[in-house]
């Protein structure tokens, strides 16, 4: 039984990883403005937004089956606290971080409508750091970081975000490469720290 | 309804810039303003059917009595950002006659119930003016204080949600116009930007009466305006007329016309193109065949040896030039549309370019923030139609005017 | 019901222009042009609409009554 536990925690956490990886690939191609990967641009929106909160859910998975482990001796106060964990606290504590931070992300990307773009924005770029941090916690923690295949499938996620950003970065990137940026023109700007004259 | 001709005719009329300098000499000729309630002030804005004389010619009773209704302290800001540079007359106004634009700001404030009062304008009339409201202070006549802001000098300072914004602190940026500063503006309150010169002739209202206003202008279009004229006439300045002035009136007014004319621009950079006719009045009616109006009062006389695309090219890249950039139509379509009448001016002809023009001007309408594509459109259509037969010449690599084709 | 483009939040990412393709189009630069000028919404383009406005990345769209 408790077995069973430790492999669907173990693999609750890959398949999250997994997910979060197509969530961040989906991200960045949502911006270019041509059909990613295939998909119309309404899709990928949709399926980042879902394959994120699937993420979300099998990540709820992997924490609540750690906590009925009798190996993992985990708390209720490492799902929140980062790095106070008795079971090498630092890698763990990376694990408490991503899912604090993907908490703040679901959270406010419901509420988005509520709280207004710019704080969603300001939150959502957090969303990127996740990613990092998710995969560093699954090699750190993950005590079968010396087996081939939790290395490969690292490897492989890995692979696809790093040709995300290598698309993003290219040139062919946007479907309008000669639209001007919108940007506020300094001139509008108040030139001196504030041109406001109070008459006393 | 009467028609033009029937109409008293406006003419040159001296009411707001009549008189001496000075805060004596404004208190000796116009007297103390009287004490009105809001009701009465709005109700005499109403029955003299002034209009908002920044552009847009808005009635000023039904922004008045709209933000006396909004509830909540509202804000009444008093507008000379003059961001136009062919208009001269926010300026003038301030220079000679302050004292009737800050009476007005207090009737506004009044009217609207309104707990601040702002007025924007560019820094160098800043230190005369602040001297002011200390006299001004000092002899009992502001009940509200009024607080001085710096416009910087761009073509949509002057925008109201600009105006707004700067005030604000955050920059003078058009905003989003779903909420509307009626509702929430300076510091979220119910807000009033009115133009100087409208609340320049408020102050005379609330002193002489709705009927005395209605004895200058047409039957449609009370009152006098103040007119920046410039371009080839001999004395280029601002000169006061009823609405429907001939506009031969206003550029004899001007000194006359150095040479003779081919077209005028009437409204400003966002107006439109008429025929030099002096007898056109000036006024909405008149000017509405041509898809132009008064505006903000700017008369730009076009001598016939210029190029009529020409200029409207260059103006059209100023403006393009100056897009607040934060509207991804504007901000791309209309430096493609400044561009697409460049090539036409300079008789870079290609096929269908006169369409390419006329395709982006109506592409950018109404698809910004703020009325700046629409504005810059709006003239670059009148040149279109204004000048066809240029348009033809320069498809074919001629200019009538520049060649002496004419 | 009208549909209405904040214009300093749309970054001209086209979402709307696929979920809304009877009342949208995309000018020269990917931004999206109201078919009717307006933003006027048929009754049957109803859930359409809503789901733009839920979908675009920047929070753009609004629907405003009139
Ligand atoms: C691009 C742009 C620039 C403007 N600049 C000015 C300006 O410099 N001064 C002004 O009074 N109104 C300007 N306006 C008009 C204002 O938005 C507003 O309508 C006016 O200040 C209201 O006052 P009024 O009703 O007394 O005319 C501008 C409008 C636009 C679209
Ligand atoms: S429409 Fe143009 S000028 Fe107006 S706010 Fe938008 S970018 Fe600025
Ligand atoms: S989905 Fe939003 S950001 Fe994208 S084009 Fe439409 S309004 Fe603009």
């Amino acid at each position: 039984m408790t077995e069973a536990l430790w492999y669907f925690a173990r693999g609750s956490g890959v398949i999250s990883l997994v997910l979060l990886t197509v969530v961040v690939a989906l991200g960045i191609g949502s911006r270019s403005g041509k059909p990613a990967f295939g998909l119309p641009r309404f899709a990928v929106s949709m399926l980042h937004r879902n394959a994120a909160l699937l993420a979300v859910v099998f990540l709820a998975g992997h924490i609540v089956s750690l906590l009925f482990d009798p190996y993992a001796q985990l708390r209720l106060v490492d799902f929140v606290l980062p790095f106070v964990g008795n079971y090498r606290p630092f890698w763990q504590g990376l694990g408490t971080l991503g899912f604090d931070l993907m908490i703040a992300i679901v959270v406010t990307s419901l509420l988005r409508n509520r709280i207004g773009a710019r704080a969603w924005r300001a939150v959502h770029w957090l969303a990127y750091l996740s990613w990092p941090i998710a995969l560093a916690h699954g090699l750190g923690t993950g005590s079968d970081n010396g087996t081939w295949w939790l290395w490969a499938i690292s490897i492989a996620c890995t692979a696809v975000v790093v040709v995300a950003v290598g698309w993003r970065l290219s040139t062919g990137f946007s479907r309008f490469p000669a639209r001007a940026d919108r940007e506020v023109a300094a001139r509008l700007r108040q030139p001196e720290a504030k041109q406001l004259e109070e008459v006393r | 309804m009467t028609s033009v001709a029937e109409a008293p005719t406006g003419r040159v009329e001296q009411r707001l810039l009549d008189g001496e300098v000075g805060l004596d000499a404004h208190l000796a000729r116009h007297g103390r303003l009287p004490i009105l309630d809001s009701s009465q002030i709005i109700g005499m804005a109403r029955d003299a059917g002034l209009t908002g004389r920044g552009g847009a010619g808005f009635p000023v009773w039904r922004k008045l009595s709209a933000v006396a209704q909004a509830g909540g302290a509202a804000v009444v800001v008093a507008n000379a950002a003059e961001g136009e540079p062919a208009s001269r007359k926010d300026r003038a106004l301030l220079a000679y006659q302050p004292n009737l634009v800050l009476d007005g700001l207090q009737l506004a404030a009044a009217a609207t119930r309104a707990k601040a009062a702002h007025l924007y304008a560019p820094k160098a009339a800043l230190p005369a003016l602040r001297r002011l409201l200390v006299a001004r202070r000092t002899a009992g006549l502001d009940r509200l204080e009024v607080t001085l802001h710096a416009a910087p000098d761009a073509f949509v300072s002057g925008e109201e949600s600009a105006v707004v914004s700067a005030i604000n602190g955050t920059g003078a940026v058009p905003a989003d116009k779903r909420i509307r500063i009626i509702q929430a503006g300076v510091g979220g309150a119910p807000t009033l930007v009115q133009n100087v010169e409208t609340l320049a002739h408020l102050a005379l209202i609330a002193r002489y009466g709705a009927g005395w206003f209605l004895t200058a202008g047409t039957a449609d279009e009370p009152g006098t305006f103040l007119a920046t004229v410039s371009g080839a006439v001999r004395r280029p300045g601002v000169i006061e007329a009823g609405y429907g002035v001939p506009l031969g009136d206003l550029i004899a007014a001007a000194g006359g016309a150095t040479m003779p004319l081919q077209a005028v621009l009437i409204g400003g950079y966002h107006g439109g193109w008429v025929p030099a006719d002096p007898a056109l009045p000036v006024s909405r009616r008149a000017l509405e065949p041509f898809g132009a109006s008064p505006g903000a009062g700017v008369v730009v006389a076009l001598p016939a040896n210029a190029c009529g695309l020409g200029e409207t090219a260059r103006i059209a890249g100023y403006l393009a030039d100056q897009v607040a950039g934060q509207c991804g139509p504007c901000i791309n379509g209309l430096p493609r549309m400044a561009a697409t009448l460049a090539d036409l001016a300079a008789r870079r002809p290609r096929p269908g370019l006169p369409a390419e023009v006329e395709r982006l001007a109506r592409l950018v309408s109404g698809r910004g923030a703020c009325r700046h594509p629409d504005g810059t459109a709006r003239l670059v259509l009148s040149a279109m139609r204004a000048f066809e037969a240029d348009v033809v010449a320069h498809l074919h690599g001629r200019c009538l005017a520049t060649e002496g084709h004419r | 019901m009208r549909l209405h483009i904040d214009w300093t939040a749309c970054d001209g990412r086209g979402v709307c222009t696929e979920l809304l393709e009877e009342m949208l189009t995309e000018d020269d630069w990917g931004y999206p042009v109201l078919r009717d000028g307006k933003g006027e919404i048929p009754r049957a383009l109803d859930g359409a609409a809503r789901r733009a406005v839920d979908r675009c990345p920047r929070l753009a769209l609004k629907l405003t009554q009139q």
